[in-house]
């Protein structure tokens, strides 16, 4: 550790009902350095970085700021020592505007205490808004009305509403789109200058070599080394992580397509996107890319009929459906994995056993009363097939890890045994390791004959599983690529809407 | 008979699938948490405790008299707390039972004094129960208003509408009115107590083994989720609306034969004793957790301390505080298992 350390964690120690989270890990970082944690899944990125900013205690170690020893009881000390954590999980307050959320605790008041500044508060939240070169946002809005991605921006900007010596961003990346993703590193880039220290967790490892000044890599809760960018490779990186070389991490593809099963025809929501119009074949993955807000989410639902349509027809082989509800569509053999598990996919205060049948328990259940023996032996199937860890049926999904998580929200739909399975980002928030088993569970899927809509805004994602490739922007479809066809170039051109 | 064999029969599986249940539910209330079992065992200790402190204290508690009395004044709140347990599952609230257990027991008795037949006339105030959960649920599941709110709505209404039935307390001519329901006794058992006791493995059975209850119980803990689950959401609030009514309707009818009148004020307050059953046995309000047994827990708990200050004579006013003061410690022994 050298003497610039303006950051350094010792021999930090942390365990959770007897597991151990974090073993004896040792982390530094200097002013003005982006430095990013990386490993797979309950590698202890997130517990590392929840104790330095207070919300967790350490059971051993030390914690030095510029030299001198400090101790975080609460989230609010270490805000006041300066230390500041955008997490995954939302804080925002839904039906407070944004300016309220940016400044909460702030809020500017006129000469008569206590009586807020209304007009003070808007142009502060602005400005701070513009400095993260986020414009074009009413801050008189409340949080509630904006998409994840842009409370994402909100979220950053709350943390940088002050003067930061640390701030650490877990997965900010997650629900952002690629422009979006830009004026984050701008910003970062622009902290880093006033010499803020950044610990940037994020499971997308171009990204990290992007932006990182120095990574640490965390396997089991221990430290497996600190590498620099320029002198590493991501291959080197996914060994760090996974202990083991991963080689290819897309299946090949190479099954062919059969007659067309799913056909969309001019799918038209007012408000929301115009004249889709696809066809899908048995056996074939295709892949919808666009940016965040293009509306691909919106067509996934207007299919599962979580959404209404207001004009267009599906035939589903040949004949016409017309899906008022996601019952409906279920019954017709239409699964749609939603994008984000925590508010629409899981009942997190219920079992493996609840969460993965619980779309299927009219199969399932005569009279109405469940069959538990065989409500057992097919979760307990799926769960061995899909290798959710720990495999106990009366585990509780929120003790689970994101990757196996997202395996049950799967496996719930695998069990209803849809024609056409709809996957919106499938491997959001999913650690490397993870995501090559989905990868090969639908490519699985597919060679069995079921059709696959995969929604995604990783372009890699696209490129390495789709057959075909739609590419959507602004709620129309503007280009489709052949796999021969497709390239990141391409894609992003026309999800942009540039020109080649 | 073969009812109470086929009860009999029953009897130790459903205590086998209780400390299931009742872990099960535990870990539901308490997320993440690694010792889930020691505020079941502070229950435990305090209600033993609670027993030898009468046992030496009181010579009455301990009489056949007083423990069938004791099980009869439970049968009320045993009732309702199902209904009210089922419609806090889904992350509702039901407020209006109380008015429900006076509409219907003096519609029992109204109708029976004008000759029709006792089981007709029951049947038909289960009906009418089931039919104010039905507007309580119609409102709340097809018009998705807030349960508290709708059922806050009902609660003044439907206490109006047994004021406009009979405004006077109507008691029943017919003998075996109370001597069924109310006085009847199958061994030391008093039939309303067994009525009450096999409904909690019904519910129990509906809640952990039917599709329906299955829903019921994901639905508090994300309703989108189930909704894009393609389960009909609306239908499986509503029907537990409904069948918070049915109790509170069952409840209603064997109050009345209990007392042998009807009153139209009867009720006020039992929303808050059912609720608080359910709370003390482990359920969460705003949906996500909560327990069958553990509830009956609850319900015997309050019970048996009514009936302890009644032995002692105290004052029913101390009553209440000594309850609020109750259901607050246990909530708060719940909430810091988190």
């Amino acid at each position: 550790m050298g003497n610039s350390d303006y950051l350094v964690m010792k021999g930090i120690s942390k365990s959770f009902d007897g597991t151990q989270a974090l073993r004896g890990v040792d982390f530094s970082a200097v002013k003005g350095e982006v430095h990013a944690i990386s490993g797979e899944n309950g590698a202890g990125k997130s517990t590392l970085v929840k104790i330095l900013s207070g919300a967790l205690p350490c059971d051993k170690g030390e914690i030095f700021l510029d030299g001198k020893p400090i101790e975080l009881g609460s989230p609010l000390r270490a805000r006041q020592l300066g230390i500041y954590a955008v997490y995954q999980d939302f804080s925002l307050i839904p039906h407070l505007t944004i300016a309220e959320n940016i400044l909460l605790g702030q809020m500017p008041t006129t000469r008569v205490h206590e009586v807020i500044d209304w007009k003070k508060a808007y142009l502060r939240a602005e400005n701070i808004l513009k400095n993260i070169g986020f414009t074009g946002i009413d801050v008189r809005k409340s949080v509630r009305q904006l998409s994840v991605s842009h409370q994402q921006m909100v979220e950053i900007a709350k943390a940088v509403a002050d003067q930061r010596k640390v701030l650490i961003l877990d997965e900010p990346s997650a629900v952002l789109s690629q422009e979006e993703l830009n004026r984050l590193f701008a910003l970062v880039r622009q902290l880093k200058k006033q010499g803020t220290i950044i610990l940037y967790i994020s499971h997308r490892l171009d990204e990290v070599f992007e932006i990182a000044d120095r990574i640490t890599v965390l396997k089991d809760g221990q430290l497996v080394g600190t590498v620099k960018p320029q002198e590493s490779d991501q291959n080197q990186l996914i060994r760090m992580m996974v202990g083991r070389s991963l080689g290819e991490i897309f299946p090949v593809r190479n099954s062919p397509s059969g007659e067309v099963a799913l056909e969309v025809r001019r799918l038209t929501q007012k408000e929301s996107y115009w004249d889709i119009s696809f066809s899908l074949r048995r056996g074939e993955i295709l892949g919808m890319f666009g940016l965040v807000g293009s509306g691909r989410t919106q067509v996934a639902r207007g299919i599962f009929g979580a959404d209404r349509f207001t004009s267009g027809e599906i035939l589903l082989n040949g004949r016409s459906i017309h899906p008022r509800s996601p019952r409906e569509a279920v019954s017709a053999g239409i699964a749609l994995l939603t994008e984000d598990r925590k508010r629409d996919g899981l009942i997190m205060n219920c079992t493996i056993r609840d969460n993965v049948s619980l779309a299927s328990y009219s199969q399932l259940s005569k009279f109405g009363v469940v069959n538990r023996n065989k409500q057992a032996t097919e979760v307990k199937k799926l769960v061995q097939d899909l290798d959710v860890r720990p495999p106990l049926l009366d585990r509780l999904a929120s003790h689970l890890s994101g990757g196996n998580q997202q395996k049950l929200v799967l496996a719930k739909w695998l069990m209803t045994h849809a024609k056409v399975l709809i996957l919106d980002e499938p491997t959001r928030g999913v650690d490397v390791a993870t995501k090559v088993e989905i990868y090969h569970i639908i490519d699985n899927l597919a060679r069995d004959g079921m059709c696959i809509l995969l929604i995604s805004s990783e372009l890699l994602e696209i490129l390495g599983m789709s057959d075909r490739a739609l590419v959507m922007r602004e709620g129309r479809l503007v280009g489709e690529f052949a796999r021969t066809d497709a390239n990141e170039e391409r894609l992003l051109a026309s999800a942009a809407g540039v020109s080649r | 008979m073969t009812n109470d064999s086929k009860l009999d029969n029953n009897a130790p599986t459903s205590i086998i699938e209780k400390k299931g249940t009742g872990l099960r539910t535990l870990l539901l209330s308490s997320i993440g948490n690694c010792r889930p079992n020691w505020v079941n065992y502070a229950f435990l200790a305090a209600f033993v405790i609670l027993l030898v402190v009468t046992a030496t204290m009181s010579d009455v508690f301990f009489t056949q008299r007083n423990l069938s009395n004791l099980m009869r004044q439970t049968v009320t709140n045993g009732v309702l707390s199902l209904g009210m347990l089922i419609v806090i599952l889904t992350g509702g609230i039901d407020l209006s039972v109380a008015p429900i257990v006076a509409l219907t027991g003096i519609m029992v008795a109204g109708f029976s004094n004008q000759g029709m037949p006792l089981s007709l006339a029951i049947l038909i105030c289960l009906g009418v129960g089931a039919a104010v959960g039905a507007i309580n649920g119609l409102f709340i599941a097809r018009f998705k208003l807030q349960p508290f709110i709708v059922t806050l709505a009902t609660l003044g209404a439907i206490r109006g509408l047994v004021y406009v039935y009979s405004d006077v307390p109507i008691t029943p001519i017919d003998p075996s009115f109370r001597a069924v329901l109310g006085a009847g006794m199958v061994g030391p058992f008093p039939i309303s107590a067994l009525i009450m006791l096999a409904s909690y493995p019904l519910v129990w059975f509906f809640l952990n083994r039917t599709r329906s209850g299955r829903a019921i119980v994901a639905i508090g803990g994300n309703e989108e989720a189930v909704r894009l689950a393609g389960i009909n959401v609306t239908w499986n609030i509503f029907l537990a609306y409904i069948l918070s009514g049915l109790f509170a309707g069952l409840a209603g009818v064997i109050l009345a034969s209990r007392l042998g009148i009807s009153q139209p004020s009867v009720g006020a307050g039992f929303e808050l004793n059912a609720i608080a059953a359910c709370v003390i046995g482990g359920a969460i309000l705003g949906g996500g957790g909560g327990s069958t047994f553990g509830t009956l827990a609850g319900v015997v708990a309050l019970g048996m301390i009514d009936n302890l200050l009644n032995l002692f004579n105290v004052q029913s006013y101390y009553q209440q505080i000594l309850k609020g003061v109750i259901i607050l410690v246990a909530v708060l022994a719940r909430r810091k298992q988190r």
